[in-house]
This record gives structure tokens, sequence and C-alpha cells, in this order.
């Protein structure tokens, strides 16, 4: 799905969380959004999932006006900062939880959630572990695991936000190469939040580089690596 | 000072220093700390609940028997379990909602909200009464208008009832606050992303959550909806087996010279309290596995 971004603008009381940006993310792009904290790269995200809404602008999937849709008409497949697994259920349980949420109608039947569930599992090459809790999962596999539950509802797109976050460096890297494949096997638009430049520039194929509410540049690793557009970006990567 | 610690005293010098971990005490200290806490427990929780026993049965078990059947003692005990089953829910709704709104939103005047829930610990519960008395007496002029259409409130039930749920408000928002502070609102979110309304996050997400919290809350509440004495003992008028809950007639049959019916009527109030207790205690245990589970998280 095409996502645009039109001049979108936040502030929580005072404080200018986002200054009027715009950015236009083509569909299937794997896309980072780029930034130390305070930069506005979760604020955006969070717009996008409709778990926070613009001051003012809008947000546009494939052309139409979304920015007036509800967090659970955007089927955005979210993946939170510490993957906010439901503790008191079973993996299992969590990654059906979005099918069992669904409208009487539209609610496939258990054979059904069963089967998508297991697929999910294999996908995330954890298949043994339906009937675990999240307490008793690694890092690693509790960051797959609420992958898999995004995945569950069929999401148009992929939000993460610092999906690598709160692992160690060589987990780090295995997951990395694990999310690209979800990636180009799902064909998803997918747009996540870092402020790892590495991780970025080797994951992306459009980074975004944010710095104080504002994008400071837009472009392919490379591009940016190249040709940095501000003294920020140019900072930013360096370091 | 620094010689003898250079230069260990012949006694110790001989032998190997104990080791023992840095947050363990000698074995003295820990005996005398036992042997505080114990001794302040026998005198403090134990002693006293022994003696209602005791003076209940003082003149055998058969006379405290009788006296809990006479009438005044049985309408007592229905009106304070009356009190208490609406007064609880009423409290447990409340004390949710209350803690729901502090802890997932962010609005102008949270602090003062948060005091407001703390108030009735703050203020006397004589003077909560008061404040009542004054609301919907029949001298003001909500309770002359209530008393005319044939509903009083003071010197009845709503009265008690009312008195009740101020005293015993922030129970159950002060248990469930810090709970749902700690675990912020990512799960709830997650919630939503994945399609479902707010009441089914509620429902499936956030209950389950809180369940023990909320447990804690709900019994601190009713023991305390059950035993309350200054603020319902203004509202009720403590009319003899009507408006008397059980802590009023108690005293009341105390300042009789009644003994054993007073001694038999608190120790059901105080055998009412070790049932809740008994209660959670059976909860957790059969629970044990999904508490523990809850806190590794």
């Amino acid at each position: 799905m095409h996502i645009e971004i039109d001049e979108i603008a936040k502030s929580f009381g005072s404080t200018t969380a986002l200054h009027p940006v715009s950015l236009a993310i083509p569909s299937g792009a794997l896309v980072a959004l780029l930034g130390p904290s305070g930069s506005g790269k979760t604020t955006l995200l969070r717009i996008l999932g409709g778990l926070e809404f613009p001051t003012s602008g809008r947000v546009l999937f494939d052309g139409q006006d979304a920015t007036g849709l509800s967090v659970q008409e955007r089927r955005a497949g979210f993946v939170f900062q510490s993957y906010a697994l439901f503790r008191h259920m079973t993996v299992f349980e969590n990654i059906a939880y979005g099918l069992r949420a669904r409208p009487r109608r539209t609610r496939p039947p258990q054979a059904e959630i069963e089967r998508r569930v297991t697929r999910l599992l294999e996908l995330i090459q954890l298949p043994q572990i339906a009937k675990r809790f999240p307490s008793q999962l690694s890092g690693g596999q509790r960051q797959r695991v609420a992958l898999a539950r995004a995945l569950a509802i069929e999401p148009r797109m992929l939000l993460l936000d610092e999906p690598f976050g709160a692992l160690d460096a060589r987990v780090r890297k295995e997951l990395r190469q694990g999310l690209r494949e979800i990636h180009d096997s799902t064909g998803l638009t997918t747009v996540f939040v870092t402020h790892d430049q590495d991780e970025a520039m080797e994951l992306a194929d459009l980074v975004v580089v944010m710095s104080m509410g504002r994008i400071e540049q837009v472009g392919r690793p490379q591009d940016i690596r190249a040709r940095p557009a501000t003294p920020f970006v140019r900072e930013f990567i360096e370091t | 000072m620094f010689d003898d610690a250079l230069h260990p005293t012949p006694a110790t010098a001989g032998r190997p220093a104990k080791w023992r971990p840095a947050t363990e005490e000698s074995r003295l200290t820990r005996i005398l700390l036992i042997a505080a806490a114990l001794g302040g427990l026998a005198i403090l929780v134990v002693a006293p609940l022994a003696v209602v026993f005791a003076e209940a049965l003082a003149r055998g078990a058969a006379q405290a028997v009788t006296s809990l059947t006479r009438p005044e003692a049985t309408s007592a005990i229905r009106l304070t379990l009356i009190v208490a089953a609406i007064s609880v829910p009423v409290n447990a709704v409340f004390g949710i909602a209350a803690a729901w709104t502090i802890t997932k939103f962010d609005f102008r005047g949270k602090a003062f909200l948060i005091t407001l829930i703390d108030l009735p610990f703050s203020i006397s519960p004589v003077v909560a009464g008061l404040a009542l008395v004054l609301l919907f007496g029949t001298n003001s002029l909500i309770g002359g208008w209530l008393v005319a259409s044939g509903f009083p409130i003071i010197f009845a039930l709503p009265g008690i009832v009312l008195a009740s749920i101020f005293v015993t408000f922030p129970f159950v928002a002060r248990e469930l606050i810090p709970v749902m502070i700690e675990q912020g609102r990512a799960e709830e979110e997650a919630a939503l992303t994945l399609g479902a309304s707010g009441w089914r996050a509620f429902l499936t997400v956030t209950l389950p959550n809180i369940k023990w919290a909320l447990l804690y809350g709900v019994l601190l509440c009713n023991a305390r909806a059950m035993g309350e004495f200054g603020a319902v003992a203004v509202v009720s008028g403590k009319i003899r087996g009507q408006t008397a809950t059980m802590p009023i007639t108690i005293e009341m049959l105390y300042n009789e010279y009644l003994s054993v019916a007073a001694f038999s009527l608190a120790a059901v109030l105080a055998a009412l309290g070790l049932l809740t207790l008994a209660l959670k205690t059976l909860l957790e245990w059969r629970h044990a596995d999904q508490l523990a589970a809850g806190r590794r998280h």
C-alpha cells in the first residue's frame, strides 16, 4: 500500500513534536525513520498507525484520505518497542487475538484460526512455542511473536517501533535478516523506527533522517551516505 | 581505629573471619528482629482477636449463639451484609473507572483528581457523616424534599450506604493505580491495533492484568465497609433493629454491659474478616503459577 504523509504536524500542549512534514512511501517499500530520541519519529509512526492524531495535515493510503480512520480501521500491523505481548495469554492466544477480535461475520472458525497461527509460527521459525507464556520467552522470541501477532490480522502495512531496541547485538543482527525476509515474502509496506544508523542503512530501501520534529533528508542508504543533505545528517551518520 | 583494622586484636587474629553475604545479619540480630516482629504481632493482632472469641464464649457457646439469634443481632448482621453488598460493587466500578482514567489518559487536573480520591483517607469519618447529614438531613433543601417524597436518606439505609461508599472509596483505586501505571498502555494499544474495540481491550487485556490488585482492593474495601463505625454512627441515627449495623450494635450492647452479646457479635464480625482473608489466601494458592508468571514478565 502506498502511504502519503501530507503536511502532518503534531503538538502536545505547548511542545511541538512534529513540524509540518511530508513524505511519500512507495508501495512495498521497507522504510526506516532514523533519528535521535525526541526527533518525532515515533510520533510519526504512531500517527500512521492511528494511535495518535495529527494536529494538522493528512495521511493518504493508496490516495484515499485516511486521517480520520480509527486505529482499528487502519489495519496496521504494529510492533511495539517492548513488544507489549499480552502477558496472561499463551503465544497461541496472543497471535490469535486479532482474529478472535473480528466481528462475528468475518471471524474465521476455530480450525481456520489454528491453521493460520500454526503457519505464522512456522514463518517466524518458532513452531514449538505455541503453549508458552511471554514470560517464558527470550527477547528475540518475543520480538518474533509480536511480529507474528501483527501479521495475523492480514495488515495493510507493518509499523515497527524500535523493533530491535531491547535485544543484544548478536540477536539483533539475526532478526534484521528475519524482518527483511518477512518483508520480502509478504510484500507489505513496512515502516520501522530506529536510532541506530547501521540498522537503518543495512536494512531499509529508503531512509528518512529526522531531527527536532523535522525531516532532514529522505533517500536510499547509499545516497545519504554519499551526499548528506545537512550538517546534522552528516554528523549523525558518522557517529 | 585504623590501627585495629590493620593489626587485628589477638582474639580475632587466630581464627579465620567468618564470611557471610552482605545483605545478611548476624544470628543474634536475626533472632532479635524475628522475636520483635512476632511479639508485636502477638500483642497487636493475636491477643485482641483471642480476647474477642474468649469473651464471647465466656458463659458457654449456647449463650453466645442465643445472643446472636436475637432480632437486634440478626438485623444488624443483615444490614451490614446489605451495606457491603451494595457499596463494594459500586466502589469496584468507580475505582476501576478512576484508576483507568488516571493511568491511561493525560489531562489537566489529574494531580487534583488523585488528591480527591485520597480525601476519604484524610478526612475523619465523623466529619464525612456530618457532611452527609447537613446535605441530606430533614432541615436541608434536598433532604426536606426527599423526606417529603417518602425517600429519606439520613437515618435510613441510603445514608448508611452513602457513608460507607465515601469512606471506602479510595481502596480499589489506590490498589489499581500503581499496578496500572507500571503496566502502561502498550498492551491496550496493541489490542486496539489488532482490531479490538475499547471495551473488548478492557475485558480481555486490562481486566485480566489487574485482577489480583482488584481482588485485594475489593477485599480491603469489603473489610472496611463491614467495619465502618464513625461515619455510619452519625448518619444512621442508631435505631435499634433498623439502622444499627454490626459495629454500632456491638457498641450499644457493650455500653449496656451485655458483654456476651457484644463479643459474640464482634466475633462474627471478626470471623467475616477472617473469612475474606482465607478466601484471598485460597485464591492466591490456587493461582500461584499465574501470579508468578504475571510478575516475571
